[in-house]
C-alpha cells in the first residue's frame, strides 16, 4: 500500500495516487449504476428517494441498497488500509452543516456526486454551473471561518 | 427489480470504497482542499478528476446503448435551464460542505468510521431535505 502514500512535490499533505485511485473507483461505481441500471449515482437524490422525500424512477429498495453499500465499502477500505480514524466537527456544527447541505442539495437538485461527477462528465450545463457554485461558496466558507478563527476539527 | 437492487448495492459499495480510499471520508482532507488561501491540499481534485474521467467514458458507452444492461430504460435528467433555485441551492450546499467538510456521500460512508458524528450530520441533512419538500408542497 506504500504507493498510495505517494505525495506531491510542494504539497506534503496531498495523496494524489490514493486520490486518483479512489476517484477511479467512484467513477466505476457511477458507471455501473448508469450502464447497469440506467440511474444517476447522485447521493443526495438517492438519499431523498430512499427516505420518500423525493420522486424518481429508482425503486426505494434500490436506493436503500446503494446507501447501505456506502459505509460497507468504506469499512472494507478502512480495514484493508488500517488508516487512522479521522476527526469530525462538533455535534452542533455537524447538525448546522447537515441542515444546510440538505436544503441546498434539494434546491440545487444534486451534490458533489450527481452534479460534480455524473453531470460534469456529461457536460451538463446545469451541473457545470451548480458545481462552480458550490465550489466557490465552499472555498469562501472555509476562508471566512479561518479568518474568524473558527476551529472546526481539533 | 432484484437485479437492480444488487446493482445498486454493488455500486454503493464500490462508491464508498472509493470515497474512503480517496480520503473523502476525512473532513480535514476535504476542508484542506477548500482551504485555497491556506495550506491547500489538492487531493480532492485528483479524486474528482479520476471519477470524471471514468464517467466520461461511461457516457460515451451509454450513447450507443438502447437500454441499461439490467433494466428496461435509462432514467436520466434532461433539463438544461439555469435557475436561481439551482444556483442558490448549490451555493447553500457549498456553505454546508465547507462548514463540516462533509457532503452526502461521505456522510453515509462515515457511518462506518464515526457512526455518531455521521448520524447527526445525516439526520440534520434529511431534516433539511424534508423542510424543502414541506415548503414546496405544504401537507
Amino acid at each position: 500500500m506504500s504507493i498510495l502514500a505517494t505525495s506531491l512535490p510542494g504539497f506534503p499533505d496531498a495523496a494524489p495516487v490514493a486520490g486518483l485511485a479512489g476517484g477511479v473507483l467512484i467513477g466505476l461505481a457511477a458507471a455501473l449504476m448508469l450502464l447497469g441500471a440506467g440511474w444517476i449515482a447522485g447521493v443526495s437524490g438517492i438519499a431523498a428517494r430512499a427516505f420518500a422525500i423525493g420522486e424518481g424512477a429508482m425503486p426505494r429498495s434500490a436506493a436503500f441498497a446503494f446507501l447501505i453499500g456506502l459505509p460497507l465499502g468504506a469499512l472494507i477500505v478502512t480495514l484493508l488500509t488500517g488508516a487512522p480514524a479521522p476527526q469530525f466537527a462538533s455535534p452542533l456544527l455537524l447538525a448546522a452543516a447537515g441542515v444546510i447541505v440538505g436544503i441546498g442539495t434539494r434546491l440545487g437538485s444534486g451534490c458533489t456526486s450527481g452534479h460534480g461527477v455524473c453531470g460534469m462528465s456529461r457536460l451538463s450545463q446545469r451541473s457545470l454551473v451548480a458545481t462552480a457554485s458550490f465550489m466557490v461558496t465552499g472555498f469562501a466558507t472555509v476562508a471566512v471561518m479561518n479568518a474568524l478563527g473558527i476551529v472546526v476539527l481539533p | 427489480m432484484m437485479r437492480a437492487v444488487v446493482v445498486a448495492l454493488a455500486s454503493g459499495t464500490i462508491f464508498g470504497a472509493g470515497l474512503a480510499l480517496g480520503g473523502m471520508t476525512d473532513p480535514a482532507r476535504v476542508r484542506g482542499f477548500l482551504d485555497l488561501l491556506g495550506a491547500w491540499d489538492p487531493t480532492l481534485a485528483f479524486v474528482m478528476g479520476g471519477a470524471v474521467m471514468v464517467m466520461a467514458l461511461a457516457w460515451i458507452v451509454q450513447r450507443s446503448m438502447q437500454r441499461p444492461l439490467f433494466a428496461e430504460a435509462f432514467a436520466l435528467p434532461n433539463r438544461s435551464d439555469l435557475t436561481p433555485r439551482l444556483i442558490g441551492g448549490s451555493a447553500l450546499f457549498g456553505i454546508g460542505w465547507g462548514i463540516a467538510g462533509l457532503c452526502p456521500g461521505p456522510g453515509f460512508a462515515a457511518l462506518a468510521i464515526d457512526a455518531p458524528a455521521a448520524a447527526i450530520f445525516l439526520a440534520a441533512m434529511l431534516a433539511g431535505m424534508m423542510l424543502v419538500r414541506l415548503v414546496d408542497r405544504p401537507a
